[in-house]
């Protein structure tokens, strides 16, 4: 009854693109009109912060090694992080600008987390492929956030953030247990399905 | 014909600025997203053809989650966004 990991993969990606989409909107309409009704200001750091409690028993049920227990654990942790430094900023608890550096940690450990846990390499098969590329879309979207911190009005580093979890989402419905990548795959990954 | 009815359109409704019509356009174009999806493999649409199929293949159709997202976001997110942003753009005026 336990479901495939590319279902839970699928799932998370739907909360991932709403996340994406929201952020972009943000982006969009700016600061004062996105202030105008309080709830929007709780909403992406609530969804990550969900996502984040989501992912432990993801780590819970699919620990089929020790690297995938401590990797899954870590997105978690950067989740739950990262959406309750923001929820404590939106909500005035923290006041420090340096609370804003949670995101772009965040965004870096977990990027790490996928390159470290990803032990075969880039053509192996589809999922192993997926995991190095959103390592490094990871590693490589933390500037966006990083630079927020240091001017939390740009317009151009809120898109960029927003873009980058958006094509997050897109590579994790991309994913699949067992397919070719390119016309790649291993014989050692096992036989492919739909 | 002639006729002495006018309609009064106010300006705030009749225009819609940019950024507007961008946040509109976001979850209508995920919802695209996901029905070109279903078109290019329709075998991820289960319910389609549900004979046979494991319960989570017929509870996670990812197309139907991309365009179920684009359905949220314009209701829940974009719809009173749009509104904020006219409202906005009707005072500025």
């Amino acid at each position: 009854m336990e479901p495939r990991a590319e279902f839970v993969h699928w799932l998370f990606a739907s909360g991932v693109l709403v996340l994406g989409l929201i952020m972009v909107a943000q982006a969009i309409a700016g600061q004062e009109v996105w202030r105008k009704r309080r709830w929007r200001v709780y909403l992406w750091p609530s969804i990550a912060f969900g996502l984040g409690i989501l992912m432990w028993p993801v780590m819970t049920f699919y620990t089929n090694s020790a690297i995938h227990m401590v990797a899954h654990s870590t997105w978690a942790q950067s989740l739950m992080v990262m959406g309750a430094a923001e929820l404590g900023l939106a909500k005035g608890r923290l006041t420090s600008r340096w609370w804003r550096l949670a995101a772009p940690i965040g965004l870096a450990v977990s990027g790490v987390a996928f390159l470290v846990h990803e032990q075969n390499p880039w053509f192996f098969a589809r999922s192993a492929f997926l995991h190095h590329l959103m390592g490094w879309t990871l590693v490589a979207s933390a500037i966006f956030p990083l630079g927020l911190v240091f001017r939390p009005r740009s317009s151009f580093f809120r898109y960029g953030f927003g873009v980058c979890v958006i094509a997050l989402s897109i590579m994790l419905f991309c994913d699949r247990d067992v397919a070719a990548v390119f016309g790649h795959l291993s014989p050692l990954a096992g036989p492919p399905h739909r | 014909m002639e006729t002495q009815l006018e309609t009064h359109v106010p300006a705030g409704v009749a225009y819609r600025s940019l950024r507007a019509r961008a946040i509109g356009l976001l979850g209508p174009l995920t919802v695209v997203a996901g029905l070109i999806w279903a078109v290019i493999q329709p075998y991820r649409l289960t319910l389609l053809h549900p004979h046979h199929q494991g319960f989570w293949w017929l509870v996670v159709e990812p197309p139907l989650l991309v365009a179920a997202a684009g359905v949220f976001f314009s209701l829940a997110v974009a719809r009173p966004l749009i509104a904020d942003l006219e409202e906005e753009h009707g005072a500025a005026r």
